[in-house]
């Protein structure tokens, strides 16, 4: 939060320029915490028990903590995730973290977001399509575990004026719809929409290559129709389906071993906030940064003995 | 207030000359109390079809529709500089939708043409509209800027009404760079003493909920509605301001202050079906734009409005707070405020008769 711009987030309420200075501090005491980017509290300070920590966002710093606590075990015991680089996310201030993004219900993103929470103690916000809002019940958790509706709004927000770390996909859907004949192959990064989002923000992306969340739930094959019938972006068959069957197979993941390499950060040396960027410029970039994490997918894969001891 | 004196189109005027529309309404009515007790105001007109509901000093209340022949000759006889055009109906429970769109579109597109008619005295033009007119969907920003546009084209008559008006005004603030021009966005207005749907809804032993959302609204106390009606009026800041509190509160939050009362859950699909009954049992009536905003709810950003120098008094949660409080108090005492009722000959003797002292600090 150095960012002197965020003197106007006192107008905003109070709570959200703290944020990443209150996760510093492990809660110890109480149940139910202060955190981040809290709505304006009441004008007491003692806390309202009818009031919840949901934050602007949707997010809820209660609601996180619990599932760390439940997501813990398969983080370390399933996919048994490995970080190299995580110093290069930066400890205070927006970053916009960009990443590979795979398996047919992916399991990079709650990786990522886990990971990065427990080991930096920063909270983690999650940009993706609208469609999970819109979906009873999955729309409200996920809004509650930091999901936010990719807006150019809601990122400039984020990261310029209230300076938290952002995580996007690029691919979209794109990553997660492939087969695994074409795994760890990346899909086209969009139109660099994210590029011109941390251009305007004025922060750095963030490049991160995860290996692992491909096999974790392999699609074997797609079937277009299905997914136009049901409006879905794709409709995998996918071996966990095999496995588990048609149901519990969306929600079990194979023991992929994870490894996940943070890239040297990407600045760009152009003005904030301004209201175009060259387009040329943009997709420049977004392709250079698209290479990095191919050719760092294709070094770790280089290394990989086993799929599944890493 | 040395200024009794309602014929005040005789001599020439330093003070503001104010035409407020839908005096009879909760907002009218307001802004003609507060503006009566500013000395800087010299002439009020409060235009409505009904008769006023709050007590009145000095406004002069005119018994009109919305038609144009009778608007600009008001503007014209009471040589008005200022329009707080607050008859806009965004609760689409409360007429037809035919009457609605008579209401805000005809309607305001007379009172523009009387304001910028050949020879108009009007410089200041003030519309109380309303974040209807940014919608609610899922994909919605949290935040909506005066200048985001909307996400999906509108669905209800009553924001397509708005937004057509809010055009209206643009093309007249275009088409006369002489007058300021300031368009307000109101959010969902809570307090002591308005009633709209969601209030209602709030007022039920259950609270109306779409089952797996919990989405986040924003509120807005009534006394800051008022207040930022005024500010505009008083500094002339042209432009379009959102008006509504800091934070936004869940559903389930706003439930848990006003009474921690269950909710009952209307499907999230087929839910407009599954509303239709309550309103026809009388139960409350749960219009399709609220409906949309129990799914999705809305984020304004109120930051311009602050920019330009305004306070807000309430936040969200504070403001629904405050609302809580006035429903606790009417159950135990009743209703505080006694009615009032417009009788023109008793207002006529206040005002005019010479049997009335009036303006006794005077020499």
């Amino acid at each position: 939060m150095p960012d002197p711009k965020l003197g106007s987030a006192e107008q905003v309420g109070p709570g959200i320029a703290e944020t990443a200075s209150v996760l510093d501090e492990v809660p110890t005491s109480g149940a139910l915490v202060h955190l981040p980017g809290m709505a304006p509290a009441s004008p007491t300070p003692t806390h309202d028990p009818r009031r919840s920590d949901v934050d602007e966002w949707g997010r809820s710093e209660h609601m996180r903590e619990l599932a760390r606590r439940l997501y813990g075990p398969i983080y370390r015991n399933l996919f048994r995730a490995e970080w190299s680089g995580l110093e290069k996310i930066p400890a205070e201030g927006g970053a916009l973290l960009v990443a590979n993004h795979a398996g047919a219900v992916p399991s990079d993103a709650p990786v990522i977001i886990h990971g990065i929470e427990e080991e930096l103690r920063r909270p983690v916000y999650g940009l993706a399509d609208s469609m999970f809002k819109g979906v009873p019940v999955v729309g409200t958790l996920w809004s509650r575990m930091g999901g936010v509706v990719a807006h150019p709004d809601n990122a400039y927000r984020l990261l310029k004026e209230q300076g938290q770390l952002v995580l996007v996909f690029p691919e979209g859907s794109k990553g997660p719809g492939k087969t695994y004949q074409e795994r760890y192959q990346l899909r086209r990064f969009g139109r660099g929409g994210f590029v011109e989002i941390a251009m305007r923000a004025g922060v750095p992306v963030v490049p991160i290559a995860v290996v692992g969340a491909e096999e974790s739930m392999p699609t074997l094959v797609n079937i277009p129709p299905l997914a136009k019938l049901f409006g879905s972006p794709y409709f995998p068959i996918t071996a966990n389906q095999l496995l588990f069957g048609p149901l519990l197979g969306l929600v079990t993941y194979l023991p992929a071993k994870f490894r996940l390499r943070v890239l040297d950060s990407v600045t760009f040396d152009v003005e904030a906030d301004q209201p175009r960027y060259s387009k040329s410029r943009i997709m420049e970039e977004a392709e250079t940064i698209r290479q990095q994490i191919q050719e760092a997918l294709h070094d770790m894969l280089r290394q990989r003995q086993s799929v599944w001891r890493g | 207030m040395a200024t009794g004196a309602p014929e005040g189109v005789t001599g020439i005027a330093k003070g503001r000359r104010v035409l407020v529309t839908g005096l009879a309404s909760f907002w009218g009515g307001r802004i003609a109390q507060q503006l009566e007790a500013d000395p800087t105001v010299d002439v009020i007109v409060g235009l409505d079809r009904r008769e006023p509901t709050v007590p009145l000093d000095r406004t002069e209340f005119v018994r009109a529709d919305e038609s144009y022949s009778i608007l600009s000759r008001i503007v014209k006889a009471a040589q008005i500089d200022t329009i707080v055009h607050t008859f806009l109906i965004v609760d689409s429970t409360m007429m037809s939708n035919r009457t609605l769109h008579e209401i805000n579109v005809i309607g305001t597109m007379n009172l523009l043409a009387a304001a910028g008619a050949a020879g108009s005295t009007v410089r200041t033009v003030i519309v109380k509209s309303s974040t209807l007119v940014y919608g609610s969907t899922a994909r919605d920003p949290v935040w909506f800027r005066e200048d985001t546009p909307r996400s999906a084209p509108p669905r209800t008559r009553v924001e397509s009404s708005l937004l057509e008006v809010e055009g209206y005004l643009r093309d007249f603030a275009e088409d006369n760079p002489h007058v300021a021009v300031s368009l307000l966005r109101i959010s969902n207005v809570v307090g002591r003493a308005i009633t709209t749907p969601l209030v209602a809804a709030l007022q039920l032993p259950l609270v109306p909920a779409i089952a797996g959302f919990d989405p986040r609204f924003q509120f807005v106390e009534e006394g800051d509605v008022v207040r930022s009606l005024l500010f505009v009026l008083r500094h002339q800041v042209p432009g379009v301001f959102n008006v509504a509190g800091d934070g936004l509160l869940p559903w389930t939050e706003v439930g848990a202050i006003c009474g921690d009362k269950p909710f009952f859950y209307l499907p999230p699909v087929l839910t407009g079906v599954a509303a239709a009954p309550l309103r026809r049992l009388g139960l409350v009536d749960l219009p399709e734009e609220i409906l949309d905003l129990l799914r999705y709810g809305r984020g304004v950003d109120n930051r311009r409005l602050k920019q330009a120098g305004f306070r807000y008094e309430h936040t969200s949660a504070g403001a629904v707070e405050r609302f809580w409080e006035g429903v606790r108090l009417r159950r135990t005492v009743g209703t505080s405020e006694p009615d009032f009722v417009y009788d023109p000959e008793v207002e006529s003797f206040f005002r005019r008769s010479p049997a009335v002292v009036r303006d006794l600090t005077s020499s």
